[in-house]
């Protein structure tokens, strides 16, 4: 309903156009009392996606009920601030951790034609949207980790990592003895899009890897991209990175005929426009 | 290297060389903390500003922050240094030169003749020794006024920036938002899209999108889209319909080798843009955008806190006479620009050191949901960049860009600051939004119907995409 004191505008019928606030009405100049709000909701779930703990045990008991084994650590950074903050420390491992996923490898053999404990190592991190994390990262997985059960892939325990950065797969790849991981982590949250979740992969996991060696599938989530095509996509991906033995900029999903260099960035945070989200 | 020193109390605190002074000197962020250049403790800020303040200007002119060996910005910025107009400041000390450019006799004619006099360093410098007042009433006298088809910069004026941004650059998408922009009286600092897609067909179905409406309605406005550079000095060989040429910029050889570009390659695209001589009453034809953090964000950042880089990227935009300069300030994220108050205080330094050194500076006044920051914060930097007469912002539908994820300001909030503080559009194109029926001589809006040929352009002059 809108309110009588509202100036509505004429060209409503556009918003089927795009999904930008436009055509919101004003009152004298200013956002009608609605607009407000609605704007205020979805600043407020993308705050609360941003700062809510992952609840870890919650997704641990999830996987386990699925079968998969899981262990959960931290990064060294304490809490949501400093990991803000200081995403050097959102980076890197807990000592303690960091011993423990070596054990964890060390307990099972590394097959002895390339040296490695596993195939795929899995990472799942809050990163910058617990919700994204908690939501749905265990529905992607289930569309994803069959065909490479079934391929024989040897397939690490789950990692969950609170306070966790994109680059923590480095540490966590490397201490696993991991020819390949894939970390599963909560992106910036938009304010239509507090529940995003992005997917990285680094092969030969290494603390020091940098952006360029890393392959990322993004906006992962149902009104993004959905979780059946964003497996389909990892999957061929890792398959790729598998039989070239790399990742990074060099490996592409080559399905795609258009060769287009998607650019969502602004300003001064990479080499084109406008991107700040560095996770 | 010289030694600084600042003796308070029993305490002497030592500083070594120019590029630790400035740094210690700065306020509090969230990026010198996490370059390891900020100061220690509260102290030892005010210890180095009070060291700072004893510096003179000319000292900025013996010492280079950067090794010119190793960076052309530091290159840039001593060549580019003109001896006649810093003759008038050429005795003053940091702290001197704060009051200096507070006094009354300091009008903005006397700014205007020292400006490149002025280093990027010795604007960053006494930046640090002033309180946010001090930036807004400084920044307010300075006037820089450029033209391309109409007037930015002028006193009394707020232009806007209108971004109808799209996740898949629809071109019916990104239409319903630059109508709806230029119903809400914005566009009049250009029509500009950040492309999702950096590529050359792309860049040119948006400019000929933005073409074909300036045209069919004679607005007085410019256009761009927002690619690389290098994309754009293709398109630009095909003889597309390029007003503006747009580049990020930073404070460092190696950052700006980082997005892709030199001084080589900008100059060469100076150089192609001016031959086109699109513009009806100037030929003013880059547009930059900069921000702080940018040199650290890219591991170049040679020690220097991300103010004084800042404003080394200054540096590199005046040499090519820029229509539109930008700093884009709370978009990089809380790792370098914590919360609303950071926010704040970096935006109207940038603002103020971008006036100083001559250039058109505009802001991003923006933020992201992982900063402590919201609407409110927006609205007291949008009310002091308004006062302190930053010459155009961003309009962006419902203040949500769907496509880069961020949040800026609204065509609503550039009517709220129009509306307070009496600024009007600039003069060509508040005399179009006039003729139109889009706005009424005291600048209210008008209701438009659909109409009206704007909307009408709309349903017929586009094909679906």
């Amino acid at each position: 309903m809108v309110s009588p004191e509202t100036q509505p505008d004429a060209w409503s019928s556009w918003q089927e156009l795009t999904s930008a606030r436009i055509a919101l009405g004003r009152a004298g100049g200013s956002l009608p009392t609605r607009e407000w709000l609605t704007f205020s909701l979805a600043h407020a779930r993308a705050r609360d996606a941003v700062h809510i703990e992952l609840d870890s045990q919650r997704l641990s008991d999830e996987m386990q009920s699925l079968g998969w084994e899981t262990i959960v650590v931290a990064s060294q950074a304490h809490d949501r601030t400093e990991m803000l903050q200081r995403p050097d420390r959102g980076r890197k491992l807990r000592p303690d951790d960091a011993i423990r996923l070596q054990q964890l490898a060390s307990t099972a053999t590394p097959r002895p034609s390339d040296g490695y404990t596993f195939d795929l190592a899995i990472l799942v991190a809050d990163g910058l949207s617990a919700v994204a994390a908690q939501g749905h990262a265990v529905g992607l997985l289930k569309n994803l980790l069959p065909p490479f059960q079934d391929r024989g892939w040897r397939i690490s325990p789950i990692v969950i990592a609170h306070q966790g950065r994109v680059a923590l797969q480095d540490e966590v790849g490397s201490c696993l003895n991991a020819r390949l991981i894939l970390s599963l982590i909560g992106e910036r949250p938009g304010l239509g899009s507090p529940d995003s979740l992005g997917a990285y992969f680094v092969y030969e996991p290494r603390p020091g890897r940098n952006d360029a060696q890393r392959n990322c599938v993004s906006n992962i989530r149902p009104d993004g991209l959905p979780l059946p095509a964003a497996a389909d996509t990892l999957i061929y991906l890792l398959t790729a990175s598998q039989t070239r033995r790399l990742s990074g900029v060099e490996l592409k999903d080559d399905r795609v005929l258009l060769e287009e260099n998607t650019n969502p960035m602004k300003s001064m945070d990479s080499p084109s426009e406008k991107d700040g989200s560095h996770s | 290297m010289r030694i600084w020193r600042s003796h308070l109390g029993s305490t002497t605190w030592v500083f070594e060389g120019l590029g630790e002074l400035l740094a210690k000197a700065t306020a509090r962020r969230s990026g010198d903390e996490l370059a390891g250049v900020a100061a220690r403790s509260e102290e030892e800020r005010v210890a180095a500003r009070t060291a700072l303040a004893d510096v003179r200007l000319s000292d900025f002119l013996e010492e280079s922050i950067i090794d010119p060996e190793i960076d052309e910005v530091s290159r840039l910025i001593i060549d580019a240094h003109d001896p006649a107009a810093f003759d008038l400041i050429r005795s003053l000390t940091v702290g001197e030169f704060r009051e200096w450019l507070l006094k009354y006799e300091t009008t903005p004619q006397v700014l205007a003749s020292i400006a490149a006099g002025i280093t990027p360093e010795m604007a960053a410098a006494v930046s640090k020794l002033m309180r946010n007042q001090d930036l807004v009433l400084v920044g307010s006298k300075c006037q820089v006024v450029t033209k391309f088809r109409n007037t930015i910069g002028l006193p009394g004026r707020l232009s806007v920036r209108l971004q109808p941004n799209h996740p898949t650059d629809d071109l019916r998408g990104i239409a319903a938002s630059i109508l709806d922009g230029l119903c809400y009286a914005c566009g009049d600092a250009v029509i500009g899209i950040n492309p999702a897609t950096d590529n050359v067909p792309r860049t040119t179905e948006l400019l000929k999108l933005l073409s074909d409406l300036i045209e069919t309605h004679d607005i007085p406005t410019q256009s761009c889209v927002l690619a690389h550079v290098t994309t754009t000095m293709q398109v630009m060989e095909q003889r597309a319909p390029v007003d503006l040429v747009f580049q990020s910029i930073a404070g460092t050889e190696q950052a700006n080798r980082s997005f892709g570009i030199s001084l080589s390659i900008l100059d060469e695209a100076w150089q192609m843009a001016r031959e086109l001589r699109r513009g009806t009453i100037g030929n003013n034809v880059m547009y930059f955008e900069t921000g702080q953090g940018s040199c650290l964000s890219a591991s170049a950042h040679h020690g220097i806190d991300q103010q004084t880089l800042e404003a080394r990227a200054y540096a590199v935009a005046r040499r090519y006479q820029p229509l539109l300069v930008n700093t884009v300030v709370g978009f990089i994220g809380p790792e370098y620009l914590f919360n609303g108050k950071q926010i704040l205080r970096a935006s109207l330094e940038d603002h103020f050191c971008g006036k100083l050194l001559g250039l058109p500076m505009g802001c991003d006044i923006c933020y992201t949901n992982h900063a402590d920051a919201d609407q409110d914060d927006m609205d007291g930097l949008l009310s002091m960049l308004g006062m302190a007469g930053v010459n155009y912002i961003m309009g962006v539908p419902g203040a949500d860009d769907i496509m880069l994820n961020y949040q800026s300001t609204s065509f609503h909030d550039s009517h709220y600051l129009r509306q307070t503080l009496k600024l009007r559009p600039a003069p060509e194109f508040e005399r179009w939004l006039i003729d139109i029926g889009i706005m009424d001589e005291s600048g209210r809006l008008a209701p438009v119907t659909l109409q009206h040929r704007l909307a009408q352009h709309l349903r017929l002059g586009i094909s679906p995409a």
